[in-house]
C-alpha cells in the first residue's frame, strides 16, 4: 500500500497510520490492542498518583505509598532503529538516542541496554521472537526504522510490542519530515509511545523559554533564551544589556511575552519569535507593568500594572487594547494565570496580610482565597488539565514547589530547598519545570524538572545559569 | 545601615585628608588669625554634588521584611533628603524600590513599587514637587550585598533616591 507523501515544508512533520482504526493510510497490519496487566497498571498508575491523598504540607517527599510500588519503571528494549540505506546510519543512531533519552528521562521506563539484547533487529518487518525479549526481562519492545528519502527528507517508523503477551500494541506509525527536523521527529515518536503506554498525551515535542543568566550575583546579566524541552537547539532571543524577566509563550508558541527594562523601568513586551521584534504591550503608557500571561485563546493578556502606584491585575484585549481592571485592593495583587478554559484567573495577593493564592472570574467578580496552609504562597500556575495549581511556597525559611487542587485542597509539596521558584507545567500536566537558586555569595539559579508525584527530580541542561522557565504546548 | 555609615566615614575621612594636606602645604608661613581657604576635591566635598547627597545626606532607607512603612530612622534620612532637594533644585530624583532575595520574583517587584511609593509619598508630603520624583522597582534584581543571611538581606531591602540633573528648561 502506498502512502501519499506530499513534500513536507520546514517544520511540517507528517504522520501516517493510527492505532485507532484501520484506514487506507495505515501501512502496518492492524493488531488489536492487548494490554497485559502490567501495562494496564502503568496506565492507571499515573492518574492515580495525581489523585493521591496527601495531608497538608508536612514534609517534602510525596507520599504515594500505594502507587510507589506500582510505578516501578517499566523495562523496555529499544534496539537501535534499523538504518535503511547507508546514508541513514547516522540519522538512525541519533534519532534512536533521542527516543531513548525522552522515554527513560520521563522516569516511566527503564532501558534494557542493547548489550543485553539477544536478538538484533535486522529488518523493520521481520517477525518478533518474543521469547528472546522475554528472557532478558523486557516488558515492552520498541523497534523502528530510519530512511533518508533524499538529501532533505527522512522517514521514521516505529512499532511497539507487548513482550509478555506477544502482541503488537496498536499499529505502527511513520513520520516524514526534513532531516533538519530529526530531533522533532524523534520527540514525536517518543510522544506517541509515551501516549500509548500511559493513555496520556506526551510532552517531548515542546520548547522552553527562560532567562539565561551570567555574571556575579550583584550584576547579573540576563538574556531570554529558547530551547527544546531537553536543552537542545539552544538560542538566545535578546542581547545582554537590560534586565529581562519571566518570558511566557503565546498558546500558538509563536510569540513570547516578557518584562524588560529596555526603557529603564519594567514594561511588558511582546516578541514575535519569527522576526525577534519586540514591542511594548501597552505602548508608551506611563507606569510599570510585569507578570504577563496570555489567555488560553491567545486573545487576551493578564498583567500586573502599577499605574496608580499600587500593583493591580488587568486584562488587556489584544485586538482593541481595551484594558479591564480586575482587582483594586490596596494590597499587592500579582502573578496571575488563566485557567485552561479561560474563565478564571488564579493570582497571589497579600490582602489578607501575607502572600496567598486567590481565584477570580476572568471577567471580574469577587476573589476567593484557595491557599490555606502555613507560610506564604506565590507564582500560581493553572495546570493545562485544569485540575491543579502549581505554586511556590515559602515556609520556615525554605522555598518549595508544590501543587494543590484548584479549590486549595490536597496540597502536595514536591521539592524544597533554600530557594525553589516559578513552576511551569509540561504540556501534558505531568511534569513541572522550575528554577532552584543556591545560597550565598556564589549562589546561582539553574533549571530543574520534577514529576507532579515528586519523583524524577533532575537538572535541565543549560549552558549558563537559568531562571523563570516557561514550557510551551506540544508543537 | 552599616554600608551607609561606612560611606559617610569614608567621605568624612577623605574630606579630612584633603583639609590636612591643605594645611600641611601652607603650614610654614602661617600666622595667627590667618585662615586659609581651599576647595576640597573628591567625594563629599561639594555640598551640591550627587556624591555629597549619597554619602552625607544619605540616599537610601531600609525596610523590615515585606514592609514598606518608614521607620523613624528612615524618616530622619528622608527629612535630610527633603532639605537637600529643597536647596538643590536643579536635581530630579528617581526612587528605586528593592527587595531581598527571600521572595518570589513578581511579589518582590510589587514590593519594590510599594517601597518606592512610600518614600516618594513622604518626600512629596514634605514639600518636594511630585513631578521631581519618579519611581521604579527592581524587585530582587539588583542586590548590593550578596550573602544569604539577615545582614545582607536587611541592606538589600531598600529604597534608594537616585539623582539626575534636570534638563535645563
Amino acid at each position: 500500500m502506498q502512502i501519499p507523501t506530499p513534500t513536507p515544508t520546514h517544520g511540517a512533520l507528517m504522520k501516517s497510520g493510527s492505532h485507532s482504526a484501520v484506514s487506507p493510510a495505515t501501512v502496518f497490519a492492524s493488531v488489536r490492542k492487548s494490554l497485559r496487566p502490567t501495562l494496564i497498571a502503568l496506565a492507571l498508575a499515573v492518574p492515580a498518583m495525581v489523585a493521591g491523598t496527601v495531608a497538608l504540607g508536612q514534609d517534602i517527599r510525596p507520599r504515594i505509598v500505594i502507587t510507589e510500588g506500582v510505578i516501578e519503571p517499566l523495562p523496555v528494549a529499544i534496539p537501535e532503529f534499523v538504518a535503511e540505506g547507508r546514508q541513514s546510519r547516522e540519522l538512525s543512531e541519533t534519532i534512536t538516542a533521542v527516543v531513548v533519552s525522552d522515554l527513560i528521562g520521563s522516569g516511566i521506563f527503564r532501558e534494557i541496554r542493547p548489550e543485553a539484547h539477544i536478538d538484533t533487529i535486522e529488518s523493520f518487518d521481520a517477525p518478533i521472537n518474543y521469547r528472546n525479549w522475554r528472557v532478558i526481562n523486557a516488558e515492552a519492545l520498541i523497534i523502528g526504522s530510519v530512511r533518508a528519502l533524499d538529501q532533505n527528507r527522512v522517514r521514521v517508523r516505529f512499532r511497539l510490542f507487548d513482550v509478555f503477551t506477544g502482541t503488537e500494541l496498536g499499529d505502527g506509525i511513520q513520520y516524514q519530515g526534513r532531516q533538519s527536523d530529526w530531533r522533532r521527529i524523534a520527540h514525536k515518536v517518543a510522544d506517541a509511545i509515551y501516549s500509548r503506554m500511559t493513555g496520556e498525551s506526551g510532552y517531548f515535542d515542546s520548547r522552553v523559554v527562560y532567562v539565561s543568566e551570567t555574571g556575579p550575583k550583584d550584576a547579573r546579566v540576563k538574556r531570554l533564551a529558547l530551547m527544546d524541552y531537553d536543552g537542545a537547539n539552544h538560542e538566545f532571543l535578546t542581547e545582554a544589556g537590560q534586565i529581562v524577566l519571566a518570558p511566557r509563550f503565546s498558546p500558538g508558541g509563536d510569540q513570547v511575552i516578557f518584562t524588560s527594562y529596555r526603557n529603564g523601568s519594567p514594561r511588558v513586551h511582546v516578541m514575535d519569535l519569527a522576526t525577534r521584534d519586540a514591542r511594548l504591550l501597552l505602548g508608551h503608557e506611563p507606569g510599570m507593568s510585569f507578570a504577563p500571561r496570555f489567555s488560553p485563546d491567545g486573545r487576551r493578556v493578564v498583567v500586573s500594572l502599577t499605574s496608580s502606584g499600587n500593583t493591580d491585575i488587568y486584562v488587556i484585549e489584544l485586538a482593541t487594547g481595551e484594558k479591564r481592571q480586575l482587582t483594586s485592593s490596596l494590597a499587592i495583587d500579582t502573578a496571575p494565570s488563566f485557567s485552561p478554559d479561560g474563565r478564571q484567573i488564579v493570582f497571589e495577593s497579600d490582602r489578607g496580610g501575607r502572600q496567598q493564592l486567590y481565584v477570580i472570574p476572568a471577567d471580574g467578580g469577587p476573589a476567593t482565597r484557595i491557599s490555606r496552609g502555613q507560610g506564604r504562597y506565590g507564582t500560581p500556575v493553572w495546570s493545562p488539565r485544569g485540575d491543579q495549581i502549581a505554586f511556590t511556597k515559602i515556609h520556615r525559611g525554605e522555598f518549595h514547589i508544590g501543587v494543590m487542587r484548584t479549590d486549595g485542597t490536597r496540597e502536595k509539596l514536591l521539592s524544597g530547598s533554600f530557594h525553589n521558584e516559578g513552576p511551569t507545567w509540561s504540556p501534558n500536566g505531568r511534569v513541572l519545570m522550575f528554577f532552584r537558586e543556591t545560597r550565598g555569595r556564589d549562589g546561582s539559579p539553574s533549571l530543574y524538572s520534577v514529576d507532579i508525584t515528586g519523583r524524577n527530580l533532575k537538572p535541565v541542561p543549560i549552558p549558563e545559569f537559568g531562571s523563570d522557565p516557561n514550557w510551551s504546548r506540544l508543537r | 545601615m552599616i554600608r551607609r555609615l561606612t560611606g559617610m566615614l569614608l567621605a568624612v575621612a577623605l574630606a579630612g585628608c584633603a583639609a590636612n594636606s591643605g594645611n600641611d602645604s601652607g603650614q610654614a608661613g602661617m600666622r595667627s588669625g590667618e585662615i586659609s581657604e581651599q576647595a576640597l576635591g573628591g567625594v563629599g566635598a561639594e555640598p551640591g554634588s550627587i556624591a555629597y547627597f549619597q554619602a552625607l545626606t544619605g540616599d537610601r532607607v531600609f525596610f523590615e521584611v515585606d514592609e514598606s512603612t518608614l521607620s523613624a530612622e528612615a524618616v530622619s534620612i528622608l527629612d535630610a533628603q527633603v532639605e537637600w532637594l529643597s536647596v538643590h533644585r536643579r536635581y530630579t530624583a528617581t526612587v528605586e524600590g528593592h527587595a531581598d532575595e527571600r521572595g518570589t520574583r513578581e511579589y518582590n517587584l510589587a514590593l519594590g513599587v510599594r517601597r518606592a511609593v512610600s518614600v516618594r509619598n513622604y518626600l512629596v508630603s514634605q514639600g518636594i514637587a511630585a513631578d521631581r520624583i519618579a519611581i521604579v522597582t527592581f524587585g530582587k534584581e539588583r542586590p548590593v550585598e550578596t550573602c544569604s543571611n539577615e545582614f545582607c538581606w536587611s541592606v538589600n531591602r531598600r529604597a534608594v533616591t537616585v539623582l539626575a540633573e534636570a534638563a535645563v528648561s
